[in-house]
C-alpha cells in the first residue's frame, strides 16, 4: 500500500471527527444561547406589568373641615403636612359609590386606592394652595391588588376565596372602568422612588443610587490599590519567600466565599473602626476587599503580557527601571487592567452576600444622599422583593433584575469600548 | 569584580536565545575536529588596539552555575565596526550585552572581569547603568519600536535625558537622527503615525534613529538585520558604514558576508571563548586558527 492510500484511508475518519467536534461546539453554543433567551424572555415577560401602573380618577374635594385645618389659620406647609388627606381620599371614593353603606364594605372600597394616594393629593395642595376648598378630579394610584387583578387574566376565573379582591370590589372596579375612571400609565414611580412596603409605591431608584455610591467607593479603593499592588509585585518586589507567601494569599483570596468578606467588614470596619453600618461607605469597602484579588490577578497578567522587547528597548535607551515601568509597561498593560477592573466591578455590582452581613439588607425608604446614609443595593433589593409576599412584587423583582442586567451590560459595553479605544491607538 | 546580583523581580528581559544553547553546549566537542582550546587558552590574532574606546579583560559570564563566556580579552577601537561572529550559542550576544550592562536585568547572570569605557570601569559601583546606557546604545535583533508615534519613538531618549531645552531643539534632534538613520525622507510626512506601522526595515532604522538620538559613544547591534529582507539589510549595512564616522560600533551577526561587508575587525567566538580576532580581510582570507577556518569555510555553524 502506498503512502497516499494509507493517508486516504484515514482521511474520511479524520474529517468525520472534525465535523463531529465542530457540531458539538455549535450545539454547546446554541444550547447556551437558548438558555439565555429563555431566561431573558421569562424575566422580561414577568417584568412587563411592573412598568405600568393602574390609576383611578377621583373627584377630590379639599374640604378644610375634613382635612382638619382650622379656619382662619394661615395655610403653611406644616399645617398641610399634618392635614388628614386620608379621609379626603376615602370620602371621594365613597362619593363615587353612595350605595355602599356598611362599614366593612366601605373599608373594602377604600382599599381599592393606594395608601400613596393621600400623599399625591397632599403634594398637589402643597404645590397649589388655591385648591383648598375646591373640588377637582385627579388621577391617583390604585392599590397593587387592583393592578394585579386587572393585569392577570387568570385571576378573574378564580373563586372569591382564592383571590385578594372580593366579588363586590371586582364589581366596583367594573363600574369604574365603564365610567372611564381607570387608566394604566407608565410607571415613572418605579424609577423615581425608593423601596416601600406597598408594591405600587416601591421603586428602584434608592437601590440604584445605593449601588452607585457603593461602587464609587469600591472602584475608588480597589483600582488604585490593586494597580499599585500588581505593579509592585510584578515589577519591583524582590523574589523571596515573603513575596511568594503574599502571592499565594492573593490568589487564594480570589476564591474566598464572599460572605466571609462581609463578616470581616462587620468585625473590622463596623465594630472596630465604627464605620456607619448599612452605608455605601462600608459596603464599598467590603466589596473593594472582595474585588482586590480579581483586579490584581488581571493586572499582573496584563503586565506580564507586555513584550520583553519593549522593556529592553526602554532600558537600552537609558530609561531607569521605574521609568521603563511607568512609561511603557503600565500604559501598555492598561487595557488589560481596565478589563479586569470592570469585571471586578460587575462582580461587585451583582454581589449580595457580604452586604447582608453589614446591614445593607435593611428596609430603607429614603434615597441615600451620601456615602454614610443607610442604603441598599440592586441585588439586595431584588432579594428583598423576591422575599415579599405581595404578588405585585413578582413583577417588581423581575423588573429590578432587568435594571441590574441593563447596568451590567452597560458596564461591559464600557469595558469593551475602553479597551478598543486604548488598543486602537496603535 | 562581580556585577551586583539584581534582586528585583523586574527582570522579564529575555536571555538571548542562542545563549541557552551556550549553557548546554559548553564543553562539547566541536564538529570541526580541531583542537579544543583549554581554559587558559590564548586568543589568536590582535585583540588589543592602540587607543581603545572600550577594553575588556578576563571577562567571564555565568548563568547561575553555567559559564557562558571564558576569559575574553578584547578592545574596541573608536570609529571602527567590530563584528562578533560565531556559531549559535557561542556567547557573542551575551558578551555584547555585558558592554552596556543589559545582563543586569537577568537575575541569574553574573559578570566577572574588567570592562572599561574610556578607562572607566563599567561595573564599578560609581557607574550608573542608566548613564552607561545613554553612552552605550543598543539596537536589538527584532525591530522593537515603542507603540508610539515615529516622532515620540525618536524623542523618547532625548526627553528622558533632558537633551533638548525646548520643542524646537527636540524637533531638530528628531530630524537629524532620522536623517542620519536614512529614514527622514520616508517618514517626514508621517511623524505622528505609529512607529509600529512602518515596514520591518523602516522599523529597524527607526530603532537606530532612536538610539543615535541620545548621541551615544558606542552602539551595540545584536544581529540588527537578521529579521530583514536583503534590500532592507543592504540599507542597514550602508547606514552602519556611515555611522562609523561618528560612533564606535560592535555588531553581532550570523552572516559572514555581512561581517565582511561592514566591519573593519572581526572577532570569532566559539563556545564562549574568543578564538581569533583580527582585521576583517585578514580573518576571512587567512584565518590562523583551525576553528575559525572551519567556521568561515562553512564546516561548522
Amino acid at each position: 500500500m502506498t503512502n497516499t492510500e494509507k493517508v486516504k484511508r484515514g482521511l474520511a475518519k479524520r474529517y468525520r471527527k472534525e465535523r463531529r467536534f465542530r457540531a458539538m461546539g455549535l450545539i454547546a453554543v446554541l444550547l447556551g444561547f437558548a438558555f439565555l433567551i429563555v431566561l431573558l424572555s421569562d424575566i422580561t415577560i414577568k417584568a412587563l406589568p411592573a412598568f405600568h401602573q393602574t390609576y383611578l380618577k377621583l373627584d377630590i374635594n379639599l374640604d378644610p373641615e375634613v382635612l382638619g385645618l382650622a379656619p382662619g389659620r394661615p395655610l403653611d406647609e406644616k399645617a398641610i403636612l399634618h392635614a388628614d388627606f386620608r379621609s379626603v381620599v376615602r370620602r371621594s371614593m365613597y362619593a363615587l359609590f353612595p350605595e355602599v353603606r356598611k362599614r366593612r364594605d366601605k373599608r373594602k372600597l377604600a382599599a381599592l386606592v393606594s395608601t400613596g394616594a393621600q400623599y399625591q393629593v397632599r403634594d398637589r395642595l402643597l404645590r397649589d394652595h388655591a385648591l383648598l376648598g375646591q373640588t377637582f378630579s385627579m388621577w391617583v394610584l390604585a392599590d397593587d391588588d387592583v393592578d394585579t387583578y386587572l393585569n392577570t387574566r387568570s385571576l378573574r376565573d378564580l373563586k372569591q376565596s382564592e383571590r385578594r379582591l372580593r366579588d363586590n370590589q371586582v364589581a366596583w372596579l367594573e363600574r369604574l372602568k365603564q365610567e372611564g375612571r381607570i387608566d394604566r400609565r407608565f410607571n415613572w414611580l418605579f424609577f423615581s422612588s425608593a423601596d416601600s412596603r406597598e408594591p405600587e409605591l416601591a421603586g428602584i431608584l434608592g437601590a440604584v443610587v445605593g449601588s452607585f455610591y457603593t461602587l464609587l467607593v469600591t472602584i475608588g479603593l480597589a483600582f488604585p490599590l490593586s494597580l499599585a499592588a500588581a505593579v509592585y509585585l510584578e515589577e519591583f518586589a524582590p523574589r523571596n519567600r515573603w513575596v511568594d507567601f503574599i502571592e499565594v494569599n492573593i490568589n487564594n483570596l480570589a476564591a474566598v466565599p464572599s460572605i466571609v468578606f462581609g463578616l470581616l467588614g462587620l468585625a473590622v470596619f463596623i465594630n472596630f473602626f465604627g464605620v456607619p453600618r448599612s452605608s455605601p461607605l462600608v459596603g464599598g469597602m467590603v466589596l473593594a476587599l472582595m474585588t482586590l484579588p480579581t483586579i490584581i490577578i488581571a493586572a499582573r497578567a496584563a503586565l506580564k503580557a507586555v513584550p520583553p522587547s519593549i522593556r529592553e528597548a526602554a532600558l537600552g535607551l537609558g530609561a531607569s527601571h521605574t521609568q521603563m515601568v511607568f512609561h511603557h509597561v503600565v500604559p501598555l498593560a492598561m487595557p488589560g487592567v481596565l478589563t479586569g477592573t470592570i469585571i471586578g466591578m460587575a462582580q461587585a455590582l451583582g454581589e449580595t452576600a457580604p452586604l447582608l452581613m453589614i446591614g445593607m439588607v435593611a428596609f430603607i425608604v429614603d434615597i441615600p444622599q451620601g456615602f454614610t446614609d443607610s442604603a441598599t443595593v440592586l441585588p439586595v433589593q431584588i432579594y428583598l422583593w423576591a422575599d415579599s409576599p405581595e404578588r405585585a412584587f413578582v413583577a417588581k423583582t423581575s423588573a429590578a433584575i432587568l435594571v441590574l442586567l441593563g447596568f451590567l451590560v452597560l458596564m461591559n459595553g464600557i469595558a469593551i469600548l475602553l479597551r478598543k479605544r486604548f488598543e486602537r491607538k496603535w | 569584580m562581580m556585577s551586583e546580583q539584581p534582586t528585583t523581580a523586574a527582570t522579564r528581559v529575555r536571555v538571548p536565545e542562542d545563549d541557552d544553547d551556550a549553557i548546554l553546549s559548553v564543553g562539547a566537542t566541536s564538529q570541526g575536529g580541531a583542537v579544543e582550546p583549554e581554559n587558559g587558552y590564548t586568543t589568536v590574532g590582535e585583540p588589543f588596539v592602540d587607543q581603545p574606546k572600550m577594553q575588556t579583560r578576563d571577562v567571564n559570564v555565568f548563568y547561575a552555575d553555567k559559564q557562558a563566556i571564558f576569559d575574553v580579552n578584547l578592545d574596541f577601537a573608536a570609529n571602527e565596526v567590530l563584528a562578533l561572529i560565531g556559531p549559535s550559542g557561542c556567547g557573542k550576544s551575551t558578551y555584547l550585552r555585558c558592554l552596556n550592562r543589559m545582563n543586569d536585568t537577568i537575575p541569574i547572570c553574573r559578570v566577572a572581569g574588567e570592562l572599561l569605557l574610556d578607562d572607566e570601569d563599567i561595573y564599578a559601583k560609581s557607574m550608573d547603568p542608566v548613564l552607561l546606557r545613554a553612552r552605550v546604545g543598543m539596537v536589538f535583533q527584532k525591530p522593537n519600536p515603542f507603540p508610539k508615534s515615529v516622532y515620540d519613538n525618536v524623542a523618547y531618549g532625548p526627553r528622558l535625558h533632558g537633551l533638548a531645552a525646548n520643542k524646537s531643539e527636540l524637533d531638530e534632534i528628531v530630524e537629524t537622527s532620522l536623517k542620519r538613520a536614512g529614514l527622514w525622507n520616508e517618514v517626514k510626512d508621517r511623524l505622528a503615525e505609529p512607529g509600529t506601522g512602518l515596514s520591518g526595515g523602516q522599523q529597524q532604522r527607526l530603532c537606530i534613529a532612536r538610539t543615535i538620538a541620545v548621541n551615544p559613544e558606542v552602539i551595540l547591534m545584536d544581529e540588527p538585520a537578521s529579521a530583514l529582507d536583503p534590500i532592507a539589510t543592504a540599507v542597514i549595512e550602508e547606514l552602519i558604514d556611515e555611522l562609523r564616522q561618528k560612533y564606535t560600533i560592535a555588531i553581532v551577526t550570523h552572516s559572514m558576508q555581512q561581517a565582511a561587508r561592514v566591519s573593519q575587525r572581526t572577532a570569532y567566538f566559539h563556545l564562549g571563548k574568543l578564538i581569533e580576532v583580527g582585521d576583517t580581510d585578514r580573518v576571512f582570507t587567512n584565518p590562523r586558527h583551525q576553528l575559525t577556518e572551519n567556521y568561515i569555510t562553512g564546516r561548522i555553524g
